[in-house]
């Protein structure tokens, strides 16, 4: 009787013990932690595309903890081909959960390395395309909704009725971006005209703060711009004490009370979806957008811009919010003509 | 589009823009053509680019005092000039290969240091503009924004056109220069040093391409971050080619290449129908049909490359 009472107690203490691994979220549910891999082609304190990266797996590990979740990060490898070595090396080892290639520059690198690991689950952005492999997930961001809520507070802050863009090369992301802050402009204010200036380049700090400057000699009074060279511009703004408009990362330390509002990455948001789908079973095949809606993209207001002054943070809170708002619920449409939506691009970031 | 066009080309805004693109270019260049006169070829401009841009922003950063961030600059230039001149001068190594190892040791390094002392990019006061009094105000074709309302580097950049011109052509200490590139073992025999030539043109034009580095994180850009210099000194290495060795040839090269630059600039806004990618092809593809035009008049020194064995 005894016996059998000892056996029914390990019974239902083994059933206690499975049950509690079920309430565990899932990212504890594994023997030891999980280990991701990332490289991306310009440095993690960029203010924009890498460090939107670094960020979110930071932002992960705070959460999770560093027992249960470990990252290591490749940055600055816009050299596609020391990106494929770390790339391989990473696979080859069998040490990582996720192996994270952050441009789109490394898309044929994955394409050709994923189908000699297939037990690796392989992540790469900004793209939706997984080659139809089961072990790649792809991830890009809806980088025109910032870019419209941007363009639509910007038109109200000029007053040459002139806003200058710095772009990158005009693909992805830097597309969309700069698609949606015309679009945000010219439903406020079609009236004020938005010079953009593609320098070719994601890196090319130099020719975009020339490009800055041309775009001042030519009126503008607001400026934007999207990729790691804005430092450069940012600079120029703040030397000529210019609103500028911000994405990818906070750059507020940077553009000090110049800096107005800001579209921030949560590259987060999906990779806590991959990490679920990996640790169920599932290592790729899919793609994800992050977006206003999904919480992947936030607006975030330069602190320094308002100062002390409450009453006009809130009341440009509340138009932020508003825009925000719109978005979500479908009320402002970003390319009311279909035939001018942007479409998806094979983008090359870095 | 056409009246477009010409109209970007003479718009005063570009001719400002030139002159300050090109600095960063003279400076190295002009510390090239020093090496290269004397037959050292340094294709690790770049990397003593970064290295000055880094220890002078960072001199700047941490003191606010802007001639420490140019003479940090001028010393980790010289002495990144002075490690390529002991490789290729001493050691006799392959030019083009130790160039590239400067080249990618100033790039990592700086990096390094960035991220380690500095962290997240963050703006600096640099060198503030100058207006030369009773000459910015020209408004005749817009002469005194072109000219004369620029930061400091801008006109020492300038300044060193004519400086370089005379020492080169004009002093013993050129001529011992010329000679070392063109023939060493004729210098030699004559008592001039060709080790000690060699030595010093090198350090100068390691110094020179730290003040190019410099000249854009401290007075052009006011902010550092990886690969900041995006290639400019392996542009200012052509620019020597293309200026035929002389420096108001390099100088000529610096001024078409940037101006051909901040057109493509002033034409993405000015005439935004004409493909942005065309615009960006533009310097580089007058600077090689330039290159083709200059070959005829070039002064190559024949020692260039090759180091000396004496005897």
């Amino acid at each position: 009787m005894a016996k059998l009472s000892t056996h029914k107690t390990l019974i239902v203490m083994l059933i206690l013990a499975m049950l509690s691994i079920g309430l565990v979220p899932t990212a504890f549910a594994q023997d030891g932690p999980f280990r991701v891999a990332a490289v991306a082609p310009s440095a993690t304190n960029d203010l924009a595309f890498s460090q939107s990266m670094f960020d979110a797996l930071t932002k992960i590990q705070e959460e999770l903890g560093e027992d249960n979740f470990e990252f290591v990060f490749q940055d600055g490898t816009f050299i596609v081909d020391d990106a494929a070595v770390a790339l391989r090396d990473w696979a080859s080892s069998g040490d990582f959960d996720l192996v994270i290639a952050h441009g789109s520059q490394f898309g044929s690198i994955l394409e050709e390395l994923a189908p000699e690991f297939p037990e690796v689950s392989f992540a790469w952005g900004t793209d939706q395309n997984t080659f139809g492999l089961d072990n790649v997930f792809a991830y890009t961001a809806a980088a025109e909704q910032g870019g419209y809520i941007n363009g639509a507070i910007a038109a109200g802050m000029t007053e040459t009725g002139v806003i200058g863009v710095v772009g990158p090369i005009e693909v992805g992301d830097a597309k969309l971006y700069v698609d949606g802050f015309v679009a945000g402009v010219a439903a406020t204010n079609p009236d004020v005209t938005v010079n953009v200036t593609w320098i070719q380049s994601f890196s090319d700090v130099p020719l975009a703060t020339e490009a800055a400057e041309t775009l001042i000699a030519n009126d503008a009074d607001v400026l934007t711009g999207t990729a790691q060279m804005v430092v450069g511009p940012i600079a120029v703004a703040t030397e000529n004490d210019l609103p500028w408009f911000g994405t990818q990362s906070s750059q507020a330390d940077l553009a000090g009370d110049d800096g107005v509002l800001f579209q921030i990455y949560r590259w987060d948001v999906v990779l806590k979806d991959m990490i679920e789908q990996i640790q169920n079973g599932t290592l790729g095949g899919e793609s994800f957008v992050i977006s206003l809606e999904n919480g992947g993209i936030e607006m975030e207001i330069d602190p320094d811009r308002f100062g002390d002054d409450a009453d006009a943070l809130a009341a440009f809170e509340e138009q932020v919010n508003a825009l925000v708002d719109g978005i979500v619920s479908g009320e402002i449409v970003i390319f009311p003509d279909e035939a001018a939506e942007p479409a998806a691009t094979e983008e090359v970031e870095g | 589009m056409i009246d477009d066009i010409i109209g970007t080309v003479f718009k005063a805004s570009v001719a400002a823009s030139t002159i300050r693109l090109a600095t960063p270019y003279i400076f190295a260049s002009l510390g090239e053509t020093l090496g290269q006169r004397s037959g050292v070829l340094n294709l690790g401009v770049d990397g003593i680019m970064l290295m000055g841009a880094f220890f002078g922003y960072y001199a700047v950063l941490t003191t606010e005092s802007l001639i420490l961030g140019v003479l940090a600059a001028l010393f980790i230039g010289g002495l990144m000039g002075l490690a390529m001149a002991f490789i290729s001068v001493t050691l006799k190594a392959e030019q083009g290969i130790s160039g590239i190892g400067v080249y990618l040791f100033g790039l990592g390094m700086s990096e390094l240091l960035f991220q380690e002392f500095v962290g997240t990019p963050q703006s600096v006061d640099g060198f503030p503009r100058i207006s030369i009094p009773g000459l910015s105000d020209l408004q005749f074709l817009g002469l005194g924004d072109i000219f004369f309302n620029h930061n400091l580097l801008v006109y020492v950049a300038f300044a060193l056109v004519p400086m370089t011109a005379f020492v080169l052509n004009r002093t013993n200490f050129g001529l011992m220069i010329r000679a070392v590139g063109q023939n060493p073992e004729a210098a030699d025999a004559m008592g001039v040093s060709v080790t000690r030539v060699r030595y010093l043109t090198v350090t100068l034009g390691g110094m020179l391409a730290g003040l190019a580095g410099a000249s854009l994180s401290i007075a052009l850009l006011n902010v550092f971050q990886q690969n900041l210099t995006a290639g400019q000194g392996f542009i200012a290495v052509a620019l020597v080619y293309f200026g035929g060795w002389r420096p108001y040839g390099v100088l000529l090269g610096a001024m078409l290449f940037s101006f051909v630059n901040a057109l493509q600039l002033q034409i993405g806004i000015s005439a935004p129908e004409i493909p942005s990618e065309f615009a960006v092809m533009a310097p580089y593809v007058v600077t090689i049909i330039a290159l083709m035009f200059a070959s005829k008049r070039r002064e190559r020194p024949d020692a260039l490359t090759v180091p000396f064995e004496r005897g």
